[in-house]
């Protein structure tokens, strides 16, 4: 595994002096190749966390590590380039006057070759579904048109972590569907990690970690399955549990005995199917 | 569509005059612009006037448009010529209105002035019309470079131009936003005194400053966090590239310098 992590020591942070404690002693570790889902209730932390993950921020207590470099004021530029980020508000990303600009602007940035940037502006465009759109500016963009273009923005530096902050809020069920595929296609290819901060159920079921914040403090942090087995306390936290796994209990409550915690249909449908023949 | 207008007038086109490198247009405007005051006989202004319909001509901006961008400027015009028909006393008496004598000079004074003010709003709509806006700012990027080696913030300015020419379109979505909102609310903002109605303007700029700020903060933390640490060691993807019909354009300008330094008297 060597040094390709992210890791949290300790971590406190608070936005002022005054204030009160935003994150209170978090630690964590993000491994190479891995999708972590990070839920929580609003407020509980999150973005504060991803800005934290490539020095927009800086903790006053513990120590963050990329790549076994720790994030300070003289590494930031070198974890920028490895850390790629899109942020909730898909319009305040948007820096280019169109499309095509604003994904070159990152590009730009890190001083690309003008052929290359050509190349992947059309890579990634196509990646997220907005290829034709090159040359629209943004007012006459929908919000989820801009979040597929921050997207391919961040796809186009090709990072080595990419943290989505609810990147896909604006999709439609479908579009998200698609643009989860992809970014997965991309993640196996290129072995980067991937860190998805939301509130969509089905999107922390496909993850392979879930880390569950809560009040500033992680307040869980393993499987999916693992996750939706604690239902009761997922819900008194403020969170929701997918449809499947409340369905899976409304079945154990009339008496089906299933053997493992569902997290989508198809598993569903196998524990029903097993359990009919075996009757 | 009149909201779209607002910032640059750009007309799409594929004329010799929108093909042209942005960076030549603009020098050749800043050249015509001195060279308009070096004209004094008919012959030179002929000249003149037949370079700026000529270029107006092969950039195939209707007419129409070009007069409207005149508009605003007419009033100047009309009182420039009036200032000069009055004050100017030289030459024959041409006629006497009610005791003021119109001079033969003052005539000639007054409608050259005109002219030239037609001259210089016409070329300088021309390049709006035919340019757009990013591609001013390239230019002008490219054109003050030398200014970077006294520390003159060229990159930064050619930035926070293009940033606005981002965001005045998002902005003004909004501020249509925040009035329908007002006024869903009961704001009037169409009839009543004038104290009246600069009162109900306020309820919408407060919002909209806020909301700007708040844009400018988030937009300046996803800058960074893409990697943006100034213009220091960037490439960029826009270029721009002087052509063969750049080349033509000098030529051409040359030849006009000629001929007006030779037919003025
Ligand atoms: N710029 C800021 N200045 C001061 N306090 C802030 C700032 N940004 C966030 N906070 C506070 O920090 C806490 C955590 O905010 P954060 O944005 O990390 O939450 P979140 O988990 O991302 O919430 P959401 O699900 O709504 O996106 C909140 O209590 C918030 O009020
Ligand atoms: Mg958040």
């Amino acid at each position: 595994m060597g040094n390709t992590q992210i890791e949290f020591r300790n971590v406190s942070f608070r936005y002022q002096e005054d204030m009160p404690w935003v994150l209170k002693d978090v630690s964590f570790t993000i491994y190479n190749n891995e999708w972590v889902a990070m839920i929580g209730h609003n407020g509980s932390g999150k973005s504060t966390i991803a800005k934290l993950m490539n020095g927009l921020l800086f903790p006053q207590e513990g120590e963050i590590l990329v790549d076994g470099q720790p994030v300070t004021a003289s590494t930031v530029w070198d974890i920028r380039r490895k850390v790629g980020m899109v942020f909730q508000n898909p319009d305040n990303q948007f820096v280019g006057t169109t499309v095509r600009d604003d994904v070159a602007f990152g590009m730009e940035n890190h001083g690309m070759a003008r052929d290359l940037m050509l190349e992947r502006i059309t890579e990634s465009l196509e990646a997220v579904g907005m290829n034709g759109y090159e040359r629209h500016e943004p007012h006459r963009l929908s919000g989820g048109q801009k979040q597929r273009v921050a997207i391919a923005s961040v796809l186009a530096v090709s990072p080595q972590y990419i943290i989505l902050d609810e990147a896909t809020a604006m999709l439609d069920p479908k579009g998200r569907k698609e643009i989860m595929e992809t970014i997965r296609e991309v993640q196996s290819a290129r072995d980067l990690s991937l860190i998805t901060i939301t509130h969509d159920l089905l999107e922390v079921t496909q993850a392979d970690r879930v880390i569950v914040m809560n009040k500033g403090e992680i307040w869980m942090e393993g499987t999916p399955r693992e996750l939706f087995a604690k239902k009761e306390q997922l819900i008194e936290i403020g969170l929701d549990t997918p449809f499947v796994s409340k369905l899976a209990d409304e079945l154990k409550d009339a008496g089906l005995p299933l053997t493992r915690e569902p997290l989508n249909h198809q598993e569903l449908l196998e524990e029903l199917w097993t359990f009919h023949s075996t009757r | 569509m009149s909201n779209s207008m607002i910032i640059g007038q750009y007309i799409p086109g594929d004329s010799f005059v929108h093909r042209l490198d942005p960076r030549s247009k603009i020098a050749i405007i800043f050249f015509f612009v001195i060279i308009v005051f070096f004209a004094n006989s008919v012959m030179s202004y002929g000249l003149l006037a037949l370079f700026a319909i000529g270029s107006a001509a092969t950039s195939r901006i209707p007419l129409s448009y070009i007069m409207k961008g005149l508009k605003p400027v007419w009033f100047l015009v009309i009182f420039t010529f009036l200032l000069h028909l009055i004050v100017t006393k030289q030459g024959e008496v041409l006629v006497s209105i009610l005791g003021w004598e119109i001079y033969e000079e003052g005539l000639i004074q007054g409608a050259a002035i005109s002219l030239r003010f037609f001259l210089l709003i016409m070329v300088t709509s021309l390049l709006t019309f035919t340019t757009t806006p990013i591609e001013i700012t390239d230019a002008i990027e490219e054109l003050l470079g030398p200014l970077k080696k006294v520390n003159f913030p060229v990159h930064e300015l050619a930035l926070m131009m293009s940033i606005s020419l981002r965001f005045i379109p998002t902005l003004m979505q909004e501020t249509e936003k925040i009035s329908k909102a007002q006024a869903s609310r009961g704001v009037d903002f169409r009839t009543g005194s004038f104290k009246d109605r600069v009162k109900a303007v306020i309820p919408l700029l407060v919002p909209l400053f806020v909301s700007a700020f708040k844009r400018a903060e988030e937009l300046a933390m996803a800058m960074e966090a893409r990697g943006y640490q100034g213009g220091e060691g960037r490439t960029k993807l826009r270029e721009l590239h002087l052509g063969k019909t750049d080349v033509y354009l000098y030529i051409l300008f040359i030849l006009l310098v000629i001929g007006l330094f030779l037919t003025r008297s």
